[in-house]
């Protein structure tokens, strides 16, 4: 890390482990250098946010929404499985998500 | 080459419900440009011939009956973020490849009805991250105006089919710029609605509070009869506004500035800003002026933030949307091999499916809503964002809409920013503020620089969108007499 870095190339691999993206050697030390300096571009932001200013999620007022409780059409089991990469029983197949020890 | 290609949607649409051509021949002319250009230019990246002569017929048909929509048997391009049923849909990434979506977004399901003739899938920087189409997985598009030059992003592809007269109309997403800036720097015109104007249904996500879906064309009238097809309310969609949809067709028809109050954006001039771009952008404002407009300067002072508060909350939204590419229920999976758990293949996956852009974006929006860093980072920018709505708010107590350059440059060289994330991010500097507001806002050509398109931005209030249409129209008309014509009728010939 050098002297005056934001974020580290390891915090950079933590981050990217949390997100699943398998980052290569070169590719993490690339992506390093542009995030460290994307966030000293985007710090400017700190300047502006004083403690009494509200946040702001949405550029309109969101409120909850609910339709009638009525049947309608929806999409078929085949339709929904239409696009998986792999699929039994009219279900989506995935890896095994236990270890061994489960 | 068919003169059918080079009129307007509003031209077209006239000339099918009078029978003086059928939609199939305006479709095939259509088809053959693309057949003959969109090598040299990579717009496409789906061309769907027989299911677009197909709806062809089926407008023609429809002249039977009684009255049909405006748009009826018109040709569209349609940005690859978006589903249509059966049609492959990418958003331009490796990741998505193959997927045929089970179901009709709104906007699709609302072209159909109006018997709009779907042509194509286009081209677009990867889930809509990027400024100039160069983060596509299937190659860049090229600008019709100079082919070693980008056409703009995120929606570079739908701003060159126009251009390249491969369709008469568009469908564009902006999050940050993505249906103007592509607008800009090709010589087309292209309309952010208001957020919540147009169903984001069936929209792949990137920046859920950003994103919005948008007309795109040629001329000012056609890109209001897009609008008009295109928005309005849908239950399917909980952020979709439930209000009537602004008149935009009489707007950009009744075109007139009369004593309208235009609000020159000191913020979004001067440095950065080219010679040439300022010079068109101050001709187009003494038109408006001498049309009967009152233009006034005034301060936007948080706009300076705007760019960084956008690079924190569209990549900290886009990290958590982009978590639904987890190769389970669609699109790539890498490294199943029966020994490697789930985890394993998804982190597998999204290195193989997503392309650096997305990765960066990714990481920087996990980053920024970490335990430790989310107050100084997601916190702040959420904050900017009230202070820019504040200022949008306080400036239209002063004047009707707002106009600016928009974009400081024109057309860049392919490959001149793409290493260079900051460079590219400056691209959307005078467009960001809108969608952090959530305002409506339109890009249209105001002329040349060095032989290369500039936009003229307009900005309005939510649910005033009319407004553009009433500025742009009346801009429109002033440059259309003294060009003769749309300004993509000056374009070079494309060398095939």
């Amino acid at each position: 890390m050098t002297g005056n870095s934001r974020i580290s190339r390891d915090e950079v691999a933590r981050i990217a482990a949390l997100a699943r993206i398998t980052l290569g050697d070169d590719e993490l030390t690339h992506l390093a250098g542009q995030i460290d300096g994307i966030l000293d571009a985007v710090a400017v932001v700190q300047e502006a946010a004083s403690a009494n200013v509200p946040p702001m999620s949405h550029p309109i007022e969101v409120n909850n929404v609910a339709r009638p409780d009525v049947i309608v059409a929806s999409l078929t089991p085949e339709d929904a499985l239409s696009g998986a990469p792999a699929s039994e029983d009219s279900r989506f197949r995935v890896p095994q998500i236990l270890g061994e020890e489960a | 080459m068919s003169d059918l290609i080079k009129k307007s949607a509003a031209e077209l649409a006239s000339l099918i419900a009078k029978k003086e051509v059928s939609s199939r021949e305006v479709t095939q002319a259509h088809l053959d440009q693309i057949d003959r250009v969109d090598r040299a230019i990579n717009a496409f990246l789906y061309i769907d011939g027989e299911g677009a002569l197909a709806q062809a017929d089926s407008a023609d048909k429809a002249r039977e009956g009684s009255s049909p929509s405006p748009l009826n048997g018109v040709p569209l391009a349609l940005k690859d973020v978006l589903t249509q049923k059966g049609i492959p849909t990418t958003c331009g990434s490796k990741i998505l490849e193959g997927w045929r979506p089970p179901y009709d977004s709104t906007v699709v399901s609302k072209l159909k009805a109006a018997g709009v003739v779907i042509l194509g899938k286009t081209n677009m920087d990867e889930f809509a991250m990027g400024s100039s189409t160069e983060n596509s997985a299937y190659g860049p598009t090229r600008n019709p105006w100079d082919v070693e030059r980008i056409p703009g992003g995120s929606g570079g592809g739908s701003a060159a089919a126009l251009a390249a007269f491969e369709a008469p109309l568009a469908i564009g997403t902006d999050t940050g710029g993505s249906i103007r800036q592509p607008a800009a720097v090709t010589g087309t015109v292209g309309v952010k609605p208001t957020y919540g104007g147009v169903s984001r249904y069936g929209l792949v996500a990137f920046s859920s509070s950003l994103d919005q879906a948008g007309p795109c064309a040629r001329t000012v009238l056609d890109t209001a009869l897009l609008h008009q097809v295109i928005a309005g309310h849908d239950p399917k969609d909980a952020t979709s506004i439930n209000a009537t949809v602004p008149d935009v067709v009489s707007a950009a028809k009744s075109a007139d500035v009369k004593g309208m109050k235009i609000g020159v954006v000191k913020e979004l001039s001067g440095e950065g800003y080219e010679k040439g771009v300022a010079e068109r952008f101050a001709e187009s404002l003494a038109i408006l002026e001498s049309l009967g407009a009152e233009i006034v300067e005034l301060s936007c002072p948080n706009f300076k933030y705007a760019l960084g508060a956008y690079y924190l909350i569209a990549p900290s939204e886009a990290s958590s949307n982009l978590a639904r590419f987890d190769a389970m229920r669609y699109g790539l999976r890498v490294g199943d091999d029966g020994t490697r758990s789930a985890e394993e293949v998804m982190s597998m996956t999204r290195e193989a499916g997503f392309g650096s852009e997305v990765k960066r974006r990714i990481i920087l929006g996990t980053y920024a809503l970490s335990a430790g860093y989310y107050d100084a980072f997601y916190g702040s920018a959420q904050k900017v964002r009230t202070l820019i709505t504040q200022d949008f708010s306080q400036a239209y107590q002063k004047v009707d809409v707002l106009v600016s350059p928009t974009t400081p440059t024109v057309a860049f060289k392919i490959g001149e920013k793409s290493d260079d994330p900051i460079a590219m991010y400056l691209n959307d500097v005078a467009t960001i503020p809108v969608n952090l507001a959530g305002v409506a806002s339109m890009s249209l050509p105001s002329g040349l620089s060095e032989g290369l398109p500039v936009g003229f931005q307009i900005i309005a209030p939510a649910m005033k969108d009319d407004r553009l249409y009433r500025v742009g129209g009346a801009l429109e008309r002033e440059l259309h007499t003294k060009w003769n014509g749309p300004l993509t009728n000056q374009a070079p010939e494309l060398v095939i």
